[in-house]
């Protein structure tokens, strides 16, 4: 049986990196913050840069604290912002992890508050050490999210149907699995209804079908750019066919929000469109990093990336494994590019021989090889303001 | 959409004709796996039909398989991508100046082999 050295969490979740965070809670922060991760080992920066108060955003802010591969956390204020340093440590502390926090304001200048981080981070990176239970980890404990961005017409043909053929065996064997991009599935719901395991999963994808329509209708912007055009897609329903190939032919269980974590195993769809009522405000994805964060708030350890025309980007957290279906683009960004699904389509490999391939690069990352983002360096990210329900009291 | 992984695999390319993927046999396109000149003779990998492209399509685009009357719903997949903007003769390229989505009206004002926005202003 398959298995890797894992982090166990408080949770019983478990992580195949430890990270330590350096959190802004506001852009005025971000400097100070960045400064301080800058040049620490396993240490990465994220934050949110609004200073209004939104549940949306503090729920992200805290699932990705106490993501399966975060370690520790140190959390840094300005002082001004609704978002409390102090509150995010107190629930981050809560999960097991240690956890700090610090407002600029109250301790000096830009050189002084990034000592004072930097001194801070040190005892916490301590801490965090002494914390961790190194455990055996196999397919049953992880989470795959994937996602396709940059697309052309290869995605659909070898890319995302690859990474659907990963996410069946994965499923097979006791794993989770997240996709996403409901704003990528028009047209589908006929499609997306046959295979929901249960009626209330049909349910909630009919739910989250129409909030897309709506969505979609009223702000007149549908999720697909000049990049995919120009890749031999031509409409939005031909672009949501080849998205919707990364789910695989496993039934769905039923629909995440951002922040929630899979209540159970196998395959489930992640919906991060805004409610209707609060249509007018935020973007249903504006760019590929926001999905990843998506798929990183529902505690995904590995994040898949399909991509036919290809895309620099990495992710916070947790390893990137950039997959395109698309030969040309491989061999003119293979330093970013992980696996050519091309091959595929050249006749070079077939689905399952390709499916094993990809299987054994994912878990030799988990025993901890870098994918190419994280060699790099990559760590983008994006937390957004934005409205989405989460069956709670409803507040801005 | 359950045939991709059987219809995808094994599809190199065959003396000089023009490879092309057919996903579900209801489909009234073709996926072109090299670009092909106007004239060319492409291969369609399923069943194996032969037919001349009409157009220059460029790689990964589409080809139509059989004339499209203005209106009509055209599938890919076996699912429908959109209609047909105008009448669409067999051998076509099937693109943005033919094909039009059911929701998007935006993809009309774009441009054809770039893909971008030629309407919107930078001033």
């Amino acid at each position: 049986m398959t298995s890797w050295t894992g982090y166990l969490r408080s949770d019983g979740s478990k992580g195949i990196r430890d990270w330590i965070l350096v959190v802004h809670t506001v852009e005025c922060a971000r400097f100070v913050a960045e400064r301080i991760a800058s040049g620490e080992e396993n240490v990465c920066c994220i934050g949110y840069e609004p200073c209004n108060d939104n549940d949306y955003a503090i729920r992200l802010l805290l699932a990705l604290s106490r993501h399966p591969n975060a370690g520790g956390a140190l959390f840094v204020g300005l002082g001004c912002e609704y978002t409390q340093p102090r509150r995010l440590a107190e629930v981050t502390a809560a999960s097991g992890r240690p956890a700090d926090w610090f407002f600029i304001q109250d301790t000096g200048g830009t050189a002084t508050a990034v000592t004072e981080g930097k001194r801070r981070l040190t005892a916490l990176r301590e801490r965090v050490e002494k914390n961790r239970k190194p455990v055996p980890m196999g397919w049953q404990d992880l989470t795959v999210g994937c996602e396709c961005g940059g697309s052309d017409a290869t995605s659909g043909l070898a890319g995302n149907p690859l990474a659907g053929r990963f996410f069946d065996r994965l499923v097979d064997r006791g794993g989770t699995a997240v996709f996403e991009e409901m704003a990528e599935l028009v047209g589908l719901l006929p499609e997306l209804q046959r295979r929901a395991e249960t009626p209330e999963a049909a349910e909630e994808i009919r739910a989250a079908y129409e909030n897309m329509e709506r969505y979609c209708t009223s702000v007149r912007q549908y999720s697909i750019s000049p990049g995919n055009f120009a890749g031999g897609l031509s409409t939005i329903e031909e672009k949501s066919c080849g998205a919707y190939a990364k789910s695989g032919s496993r039934p769905i269980r039923g629909v995440i929000r951002v922040s929630e974590r899979p209540p159970g195993k196998g395959l489930w769809l992640m919906d991060s469109l805004p409610d209707p009522h609060h249509m007018q405000f935020g973007y249903s994805n504006p760019h590929d990093t926001e999905g990843l964060m998506d798929l990183l708030s529902a505690g995904c350890q590995v994040l898949f990336f399909v991509t036919g025309r290809g895309s620099p980007v990495g992710a916070p957290l947790a390893p990137v494994v950039k997959i395109t279906g698309n030969s040309g683009t491989f061999r003119k960004m293979e330093e970013d590019m992980d696996f050519d699904a091309g091959r595929i389509l050249s006749g070079e490999t077939g689905f399952d021989e390709a499916a094993l391939e990809l299987e054994s690069l994912v878990e030799r990352i988990c025993g901890g090889e870098r994918s190419k983002s994280e060699l790099l360096g990559h760590r983008e990210y994006a937390i957004d303001c934005k409205f989405q329900d989460t069956g709670r009291p409803r507040r801005c | 959409m359950k045939d991709i992984l059987e219809t995808t695999s094994g599809t190199g390319k065959i003396n000089d004709e023009i490879p092309a993927l057919l996903l579900s046999e209801t489909d009234d396109v073709a996926t072109l796996l090299s670009s092909a000149e106007k004239g060319a003779l492409v291969r369609i990998l399923s069943g194996g039909r032969v037919l001349r492209a009409a157009d220059a399509i460029p790689l990964h685009h589409k080809i139509a398989l059989r004339p499209l009357s203005r209106g009509e719903t055209v599938l890919k997949y076996g699912v429908a991508i959109g209609r047909a903007r105008q009448d669409i003769p067999a051998g076509a390229w099937v693109h943005l100046h033919n094909l039009e989505s059911f929701l998007d009206e935006k993809s009309s004002s774009l441009d054809l082999h770039t893909g971008v926005d030629t309407v919107r202003q930078y001033e």
